[in-house]
């Protein structure tokens, strides 16, 4: 019995490799085990080489490991690409029609199984294309799990499809499951215990997360233009929008985008755009508006590697610091770096509540691979959202006579806040300097009030700002340090270090700026010795550190192959 | 009886002496005494330029956007509160240079929208290079030699990517303008008011005077080919009024939240378990 299988397939772009993923995790997440899919493909439709590789656990796991226990081939490709990633007594399912794999060719004992996909969809009068179904049933047989959890996505998978649909493709599942039993019914060694809390769990990917989290912020207005990997939030918005009551525009370009998210929250909506780093390269002058107009905003940045187009489907985190000093002038931001989708849900629900609270800027960001992995999460997760906080928004009753919109005297520099329709408190959102009631001035005294007004929101949040989370043994000899989704391998490699007889701990920033530096360098100056992981070539983390505590972390791993970082990688790039 | 001054701050303007801008900011407030529009329930949204500079001297809801993203955020406001009057002031080179992409895509979605384009053929805030709609051989400070390409028209420009309102005034001559600006406001979409605009400073050619000799006043056209036609003409003759309106769903009325404007709308998810269910 395992307790943790990781399970990859392989084949052509258009061939359904993804969707089989999915319903995978959808198929043991729904009988309790935790489950996580991450897809990698080229910037294609049709063709190339796709690949989804799905962990399903019976506790709970952050990330998935690079070693394969089962790898199924809808191609040749797959399995010349991926041999390296099998170990011992390993599965390799494929189609004998692709390929006529050589047993010298792979690790020990590794097992071998031809599936004859293309003959089963055959022989049911079924398409190619559904090769994948039928690895999905063999895929079952091989767990030992029980085949109606296939069924039951299948249901769900084709509900709007009809009948016909359903049956032909339970049809080829069972085919697939069949095909297995018969043959091969006597393997063991690989079945999946049961797991032990059978409760109710929620599959979605990052960014849908994300879009959950913002609707429970009370979001209600997205310009959004498609760009890798958010596209799935646009899918969220635009199937529900009508249910949801919110708005969803498709702007012409980021630059309107960014600009109607502006006058949406002028007009007292919460609104949002996102991103990759290159549409949000040219929002940075609507982010500098929002700065100078004190507008809520929210931005979700799903980071890609660049320069400019780089691999679009690939993952990175190469934007931290472009974030922290995009935007001519000073003002001040806030940066939340979701770990895992958990935090995807609760800090873009925060996120909302921070723009309103502060009236400033807030990013979410996140990148490719939390995006647009799948991950289950406890449904608890999402149990009694917060109500949204307004902030010093004023109402027709609360509006005091002499409202001024950029009142200079609060400590803190928030000043209240009207929206347009409320009698008394016109003003103008004025992008030249201004004084209190937005009028254009080029009077220094006043200039320089202001951009202190402002800047002292910079201190306000600091001084409320969380301190990094902490997990693994207090007393350690190794800590890492992140930010972001590094946090998911991080964890899995502790795991693993533990099992070694190591004491770990992870200091994980989800809340990654403004920071401040006085506790972080009490926090960090005491651990022994300090390792900065993150997914870029710089090591951007530890720069930001360097500059507001003053701690050097010397040591860093760092990857910026497009791939996020594995537990065992992180392992073997450790000097012990 | 309610006079415009009511749409007006005590700050004095700062335009030249003689600058077109001038009329058209009368006009505007006169059309929105006329349709008698609660202050607090306009939104101005303002391009960069001289005639973004408005901003400081209207007693409305103001917002100085960006160099050409006025119409963006005016289309923001609208969708986020229906109910208020929402108008764009923009520059030629404001709004047909910098947010050119904008203008193009506004007409075509039809935002309940007016946006004012002040005509002027130059770049007056950065004292006086060519705009777009500077005519062919006009000199300029960008353009010694005098401008080199055509023009690009705002009124055949709208009228091709969808506009519902497409006219033309003259800073020059408040009362129609007040009457165009008006009807602007009340038509339900989006509605284009070129207004050609001297710059007494920056253009000695396109003065008064030029312009007087050759406007007049045309009637709406029922077809939009000939709205089309009449667009383009300029020399001689340039024709002034209501060139094409018609009635078509406006980018609020695709909405589904569009008889509550969405500023009303409660937070968070409506049925919400059902709507997490999708995720199980
Ligand atoms: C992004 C950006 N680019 C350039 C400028 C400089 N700029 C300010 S106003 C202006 C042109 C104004 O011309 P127009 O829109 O025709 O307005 P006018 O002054 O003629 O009313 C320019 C180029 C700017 N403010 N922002
Ligand atoms: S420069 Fe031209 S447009 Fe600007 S205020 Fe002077 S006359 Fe008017
Ligand atoms: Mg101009």
């Amino acid at each position: 019995m395992k307790n943790f299988v990781t399970w990859k397939i392989g084949g052509e772009a258009g061939f359904g490799i993804i969707s089989a993923g999915s319903m995978l995790v959808k198929a043991f997440s729904r009988r309790g085990f935790y489950t996580t899919a991450s897809n990698e493909y080229p910037s294609l439709i049709r063709g190339g080489h796709n690949v989804i590789t799905v962990g399903v656990g019976t506790l709970p796991f952050h990330s998935l490991h690079k070693t394969l226990d089962i790898l199924i081939a809808l191609n040749s490709e797959t399995v010349e690409i991926h041999t390296n990633e099998l170990h011992e007594g390993s599965y390799v399912v494929f189609d004998p029609k692709d390929v006529t794999p050589n047993s010298s060719d792979f690790p020990p004992n590794t097992r071998l199984i031809a599936l004859p996909m293309s003959d089963i969809v055959k022989n049911l009068n079924a398409t190619v294309l559904m090769r994948n179904t039928v690895a999905l049933g063999a895929t079952i047989a091989l767990l030992g799990a029980d085949f109606s959890i296939l069924t039951d996505v299948i249901e769900t998978q084709f509900k709007k499809k009809g009948k016909t649909i359903i049956d032909e493709n339970i049809a080829v599942a069972q085919a697939g499951y069949d095909g297995i039993k018969k043959t091969y019914g006597s393997l063991n060694g690989w079945y999946l215990d049961a797991p032990k809390q059978p409760f109710g769990k929620l599959v979605m990917n990052g960014s849908e997360a994300v879009g959950v989290g913002a609707l429970d912020g009370g979001m209600k207005f997205a310009a959004i233009y498609p760009m890798t990997p958010i596209n799935s939030l646009i899918t969220l918005f635009t199937d529900h929008k009508k249910e949801l009551g919110i708005t969803y525009i498709q702007p012409e370009d980021e630059i309107a985008g960014i600009n109607m998210a502006i006058g949406a929250s002028i007009a007292g909506v919460r609104s949002m755009v996102a991103t990759s780093g290159g549409g949000f390269a040219l929002m940075v002058e609507g982010l500098s508006l929002s700065g100078i107009t004190e507008v809520p905003l929210v931005i979700d940045l799903g980071m890609r590697p660049g320069p400019a187009t780089g691999m679009p489907t690939w993952t990175e985190q190469g934007e931290l610091l472009f974030v922290i000093h995009s935007g001519h002038g000073e003002f001040a931001r806030i940066i939340l770096s979701p770990g895992d989708i958990t935090e995807c849900y609760q800090l873009s629900q925060i996120a909302f509540d921070l723009a309103q609270t502060y009236q400033v800027p807030v990013f979410i960001l996140t990148d490719k691979y939390l995006n647009e992995s799948i991950w289950c999460a406890d449904k608890s997760v999402f149990d009694a959202p917060k109500m949204p906080q307004d902030g010093k928004r004023v109402t027709e009753k609360s509006i005091s006579p002499d409202f001024k919109r950029y009142d200079m005297s609060p400590s803190d520099g928030i000043s209240e806040r009207s929206v347009p329709g409320t009698e008394k408190g016109l003003y103008i959102a004025n992008s030249y300097e201004h004084d209190e009631k937005g009028f254009t001035t080029e009077d220094p005294l006043i200039r320089k009030s202001m951009t202190d007004k402002r800047l002292r929101k910079l201190t306000a949040i600091i001084s409320h700002s969380p301190t990094p989370v902490i997990y693994g043994d207090t007393d350690s000899e190794l800590t890492f340090v992140s930010f972001g989704s590094t946090k998911g391998p991080i964890l899995e490699a502790m795991k693993i270090l533990q099992e070694k007889g190591m004491r770990t701990k992870l200091i994980h920033f989800s809340w990654v700026y403004p920071l401040d530096g006085e506790k972080l360098k009490k926090l960090l100056q005491s651990e022994k010795r300090l390792v900065d992981v993150e997914g870029n070539g710089t090591g951007q983390l530890a720069k930001l550190i360097m500059q507001v505590s003053g701690v050097d972390i010397q040591e860093k791993l760092l990857k910026y192959d497009g791939r996020q970082w594995y537990p065992e990688e992180i392992i073997e790039n450790l000097k012990f | 009886m309610i006079t415009s001054d009511i749409y007006k701050t005590d700050i004095t303007p700062t335009w030249c002496p003689g600058c077109g801008n001038f009329g058209i900011w009368m006009a505007l407030k006169n059309a929105l005494t006329k349709l008698a529009v609660p202050n607090h329930n306009v939104v101005i949204v303002y391009g960069v330029g001289c005639h973004g500079n408005m901003r400081d001297w209207m007693h409305v809801y103001g917002v100085e956007g960006l160099h050409g993203r006025a119409l963006p955020v005016a289309q923001g406001i609208k969708l986020a509160n229906s109910k208020l009057t929402v108008i764009a002031v923009t520059g030629d080179g404001d709004c047909i240079g910098e947010g050119g992409n904008h203008f193009l895509h506004a007409a075509k979605r039809n935002p309940n929208i007016t946006v004012l384009v002040h005509d002027n053929q130059v770049y007056g805030l950065t004292t006086g290079q060519a705009s777009p709609t500077a005519q062919k051989g006009l000199e300029t400070k960008s353009t010694p030699g005098g401008v080199m390409e055509l023009p690009l028209n705002p009124l055949s420009l709208a009228l091709v990517a969808g506009g519902t309102f497409v006219s033309r005034g003259f800073a020059g001559d408040i009362p129609q303008l007040t009457e165009i600006l008006a009807k602007a406001i009340l038509h339900k979409g989006f509605s284009v008011v070129d207004i050609l605009q001297p710059c007494v400073t920056f253009d000695k050619i396109h003065d008064y005077g030029w312009y007087r000799k050759r406007i007049y006043t045309v009637e709406p056209q029922k077809e939009k080919h000939t709205a089309l036609e009449k667009s383009m003409e300029w020399g001689d003759t340039i024709p002034l009024g209501v060139l094409y309106q018609e009635q078509k769903e406006t980018s609020e009325d695709r909405e589904a939240v569009a008889r509550t404007p969405l500023v009303d709308f409660p937070l968070g998810i409506p049925k919400r378990d059902d709507f997490l269910n999708m995720f199980q």
